[in-house]
């Protein structure tokens, strides 16, 4: 059978995804060639601004490289635009961009001047998205104006910012904010300009709006609403300012127009296919044409267009199951859209309609002012038609699924924002007494810290914990002293520096991680020289010895004074200043010779005890700093890790060898996972487990990460639970069939914990502040694309694995082991000269 | 300044590895001497007023150090704790032709110490 010729008009993110859909049911079915006016294989353009604010390279949001194309035997037109659809003669048409001309430009004109290329097709998929739009404005076009759309867009813009003190984003949107959030790590006064009388129109009603913006302005944006541009002026060719239509000025020195999106349609109009809004469609994804199909932004459905990724990854499959016969009486039935999102750090969630619109439509909502709180539900026939969560969105998710699954929502309506009262333990801390504990870690009472509020003016919980120390151990008491200084001088003050990764550079991780990488720092040293003025600040050492060795696995300059003494020396510091050493013991399963070379060790080296720990493992503790090596050396077994900020553990029960429950083989499992992790560096500890069977007698659901076998030879993998200072059940984030798979999974959830958490902050606060649904999304299904990237520093990180008590054989510099050094006075030294 | 009447000898300064402190036992009393990374050094008493950790195993930086038991906090010039009114003795050092030698008439000075002791 011949192949059938499938032309796809697009390479974007919903032309790739479609094509992948297709290859999964029928490989080798369709001779495939795509057009992309983009010179460029097709990247995730969800994460531009990470591009913009330098968190990431380019290449790492590529979702398909160009060997990609290759392997599928996918013919790729790269900077070919497609521009019209002889559907007499079944051919598609296209022509080379010249350089200059905008990929997504309106401006045909070159089409007179190139070759065309012909492809001929028997069915088409249209996937060409959209553009921005940019509103009637004069000067437009100009020196210093840019969109924000494109990689090259990105670089353009981060390029131009250097010459500049002041930019203005037209556009309060999303896209708009984000644009502005990017611009603020490139040191310039930004003014975010808003045609409608609030920010984020499309998914804030307008006090949510208001929130944000006050939010936004506290954060250093300013923000001007109701504006509509009508002129960039200039003066010597440069950008002096904007106009506006009621004759106001605003001070700029670039413009950067972000102000949405409008599907490119000019194809399909060129073709005689039928354009409303979009390319119009039927719910089989079918144009007019019925050989001709589209997809993603560009596409009008039921009279809805969509921008989100999610209901074009379901038109996605739909289409591939029409197209390629694998369910061809597959519908597309349209999507209920939620997001949820993070705009300069502010978290929120948007479902459904943001206004009620019946009179019987039910409207609650909850509200924080000071702390830019804001929680509306709209509930039509006891379910949720639309829901805003701003500042605050525990509880979101829940939301979202019930809105999802049109679940009907419960008689008391505050149980959906708070939860079950049942559940809540309330406590009211005005009427604690003054001598209750609060700071359980450090044995701060409420006294102590209500007065640190009153009369030591402490008003933020950064300022409580520098003056009281309360709140500085384990952190879990955080919250009530929030609570303390509400109730003493009603609000919390804005800390920005608890948004600092570390204490002595004014920056959050993601603008740290961008500086580090653009100006190559490698050391912490290096770190301090160019980000701190050269103050070496001891508050951030140790912070940022971790997070440079995560950064630069290879490379980083390992400079050991930067690391807390277990570090420096691989072992724990105890109270007396001796140390404990705990070998590895993978999965828990040790011998008899191993044991007793650690029995002959302990007498050697009199260690005070010899403990087994809640890991699995033999702890010999009180043993002397220079006594170090030389124990290793007689152990002959690896370092366990049990004194740093990386993976420690894998616990596990005896499974199926001998436990008559067991359904799954979770001691080679716990192996496994320990011989592939050992010594993964992360922001805080991971202790991981394995359970063979639900009874959970490793206790595997409380584990930063536990896989628990389940009856027909699956295992669930949990993340974020933990059993220490605060107790949390695991999130459920995937169940997979084969042992690779558990590995694949936790090591991508590793690595983007690695990557994404906040120094010590342990996986249980990082799992529920993103959220299980968003880490789903982003490690399962891949939404974001960096699924490959995440795999691939994983790898790296397991491949730079040495064991540290090798140490013992080469110090890593000299004196490294050695203890307090005995000094002879000499009588001579007298000098009376 | 050190006067010349009774100077100990400590050692080489490479016995201190760079940015770190190291412990001398000198008549049974524990001095910390610290080599900041941009040449300056320092000598305390090893021992944390707090709860006896040791000192010279503390991350230092921008002239002072934290004990690595509980993060009480010291300024190694003056010999200032974080937590009023703990603080530690310090000692005259200098470097010469790459020696360490501190001031011995510091050693038998009487303890100022910290003024409560929890």
């Amino acid at each position: 059978m011949d192949k059938k010729k499938l032309v796809v008009v697009g390479n974007g993110m919903a032309g790739a995804r479609v094509v992948e859909e297709i290859l999964k049911r029928a490989p080798g079915r369709f001779d495939i060639t795509m057009f992309g006016a983009e010179p460029y294989g097709n990247y995730n353009r969800i994460l531009l601004s990470n591009v913009l604010n330098q968190t990431q390279e380019p290449q790492e949001i590529f979702l398909n490289p160009l060997t990609w194309y290759q392997e599928n035997n996918i013919t790729l037109h790269a900077g070919i635009k497609a521009f019209k659809i002889d559907r007499q003669r079944k051919v598609v048409l296209g022509g080379q961009v010249p350089p200059g001309i905008l990929p997504y430009a309106n401006n045909e004109e070159f089409l007179n001047k190139v070759e065309f290329i012909e492809e001929p097709y028997d069915q088409v998929i249209i996937a060409t998205g959209s553009r921005p739009f940019v509103p009637p404005m004069e000067g437009f076009g100009g020196e210093g104006t840019f969109l924000f759309r494109t990689i090259d867009d990105c670089h353009a813009i981060a390029e131009y910012a250097q010459r500049c003190r002041k930019a203005a984003v037209i556009g309060g949107g999303l896209l708009g904010l984000e644009a502005a959030r990017g611009l603020l790590t490139h040191n310039v006064e930004v003014t975010v300009i808003e045609a409608a009388g609030q920010l984020m129109n499309a998914q804030l009603d307008a006090e949510a709006g208001q929130l944000l913006r006050r939010t936004m302005e506290a954060m250093g944006i300013r923000v001007v609403t109701a504006a509509k541009t009508s002129k960039i002026n200039f003066q010597d060719g440069r950008i002096a300012s904007l106009s506006f239509a009621d004759g106001t000025l605003v001070e700029t020195d670039m413009v950067v127009v972000s102000a949405g999106i409008r599907p490119i349609t000019e194809i399909a109009q060129a073709s005689g296919i039928a354009v409303g809004k979009g390319i119009m469609c039927d719910d089989q994804m079918r144009t007019s044409d019925a050989d001709i199909f589209t997809l993603g932004e560009c596409t009008e459905h039921r009279g809805r267009l969509y921008g989100l990724v999610d209901p074009i990854w379901e038109q996605a499959r739909v289409l591939a199951d029409v197209i390629s016969g694998a369910n061809p009486n597959a519908l597309y039935t349209g999507s209920k859209t939620g997001t949820k999102l993070k705009v300069m750090g502010v978290e929120l969630i948007s479902i459904g309609e943001k206004e009620p619109s019946l009179p019987s439509d039910e409207v609650v909502i909850y509200r924080e002012p000071n702390h830019g709180i804001y929680k509306k539900l709209i509930i039509r026939d006891e379910k949720i038609h639309g829901a805003i969560l701003l500042g605050d969105i525990e509880g979101g998710d829940i939301l979202m699924q019930m809105f999802m699954r049109d679940e009907k929502v419960p008689a008391k309506r505050s149980e959906l924002f708070f939860g079950s009262v049942k559940s809540a333990v309330l406590v009211n801390i005005a009427d604690l007494p003054d001598n209750a504990q609060i700071c359980n870690c450090n044995g701060v009472c409420k006294k102590e810290i209500t007065d640190a509020i009153v009369e030591g003016e402490c008003l933020t919980v950064a300022a409580v914990g520098k003056k009281t120390k309360a709140g500085k151990g384990c952190g879990s008491c955080r919250g009530l002293i929030a609570q303390l200084i509400e109730s003493c001088v009603g609000k919390v003050s804005y800390d920005p520096s608890e948004h600092y990764y570390v204490p002595g550079i004014p920056l959050e991780k993601s603008q740290l991680v961008a500086e580090i990488k653009s100006r190559g720092l490698k050391s912490v040293s290096a770190v301090f020289a160019e980000l701190a003025g050269g103050r070496e600040d001891l508050d951030s050492k140790v912070g940022l010895a971790s997070l440079l060795k995560t950064i630069w696995p290879k490379e980083y300059e390992d400079e050991r004074d930067a690391r807390f003494i277990n570090d420096r020396v691989h072992a724990n510091i105890q109270k007396d200043g001796t140390f404990s050493v705990v070998p590895r013991i993978y999965g828990g399963v040790t011998s008899p010779e191993e044991l007793m070379r650690i029995a002959q060790a302990a007498v050697k080296y009199q260690v005070k005890m010899v403990k087994i720990t809640g890991g699995q493992r033999i702890d010999l503790l009180g043993v002397k700093k220079e006594d170090l090596p030389a124990i290793w050396k007689d152990l002959g077994m690896p370092s366990g890790h049990a004194y740093t900020k990386a993976f420690r553990t894998c616990k596990s029960c005896v499974g199926t060898d001998f436990c008559r429950y067991g359904v799954g083989d979770s001691i080679r499992m716990a192996q496994e996972i320990e011989r592939r992790f050992q010594g993964i560096e992360s922001p805080h500890k991971m202790k991981l487990a394995t359970a063979g069977c639900p009874r959970n007698c490793s206790e595997a659901y409380v584990k930063d990460i536990g896989a628990v076998a389940i009856e027909g030879g699956k295992w669930e993998i949990y993340v974020g639970g933990a059993a220490g200072s605060s107790v949390r059940k695991g999130d459920l984030l995937c169940t997979v069939d084969t042992h690779e798979e558990v590995l694949k999974y936790i090591g991508r959830f590793m690595e983007y914990y690695r990557q994404h958490a906040k120094y010590l902050e342990r996986t249980y606060g990082f799992v529920e502040r993103v959220g299980i649904d968003m880490l789903k999304k982003i490690l399962i299904e891949d939404s974001l694309g960096i699924c490959a990237q995440l795999d691939e520093r994983i790898q790296q990180a397991v491949d730079a694995y040495k064991d540290p008590w090798k140490e013992a054989e080469i110090p890593a510099y000299p004196h490294q082991f050695e203890g307090p050094r005995l000094v002879e006075v000499l009588n001579e030294a007298e000098n009376n000269g | 300044m050190i006067s010349p009447t009774k100077i100990i000898h400590l050692g080489s300064i490479d016995q201190v590895p760079v940015g770190q402190g190291r412990c001398f036992i000198i008549d049974g009393e524990e001095i910390a001497v610290f080599r900041s990374r941009d040449g300056h050094v320092f000598a305390v008493e090893n021992r944390c007023p707090h709860r006896g950790g040791p000192l010279a195993e503390g991350v230092m930086g921008d002239g002072k150090v934290v004990c690595p038991l509980h993060g009480h906090k010291f300024d190694l010039a003056t010999g200032q704790g974080g937590e009023k009114p703990e603080c530690v003795r310090i000692f005259s050092v200098i470097i010469d032709n790459g020696e360490i030698k501190i001031d011995g008439r510091d050693l038998a000075k009487p303890q100022p110490r910290s003024m409560v002791r929890s």
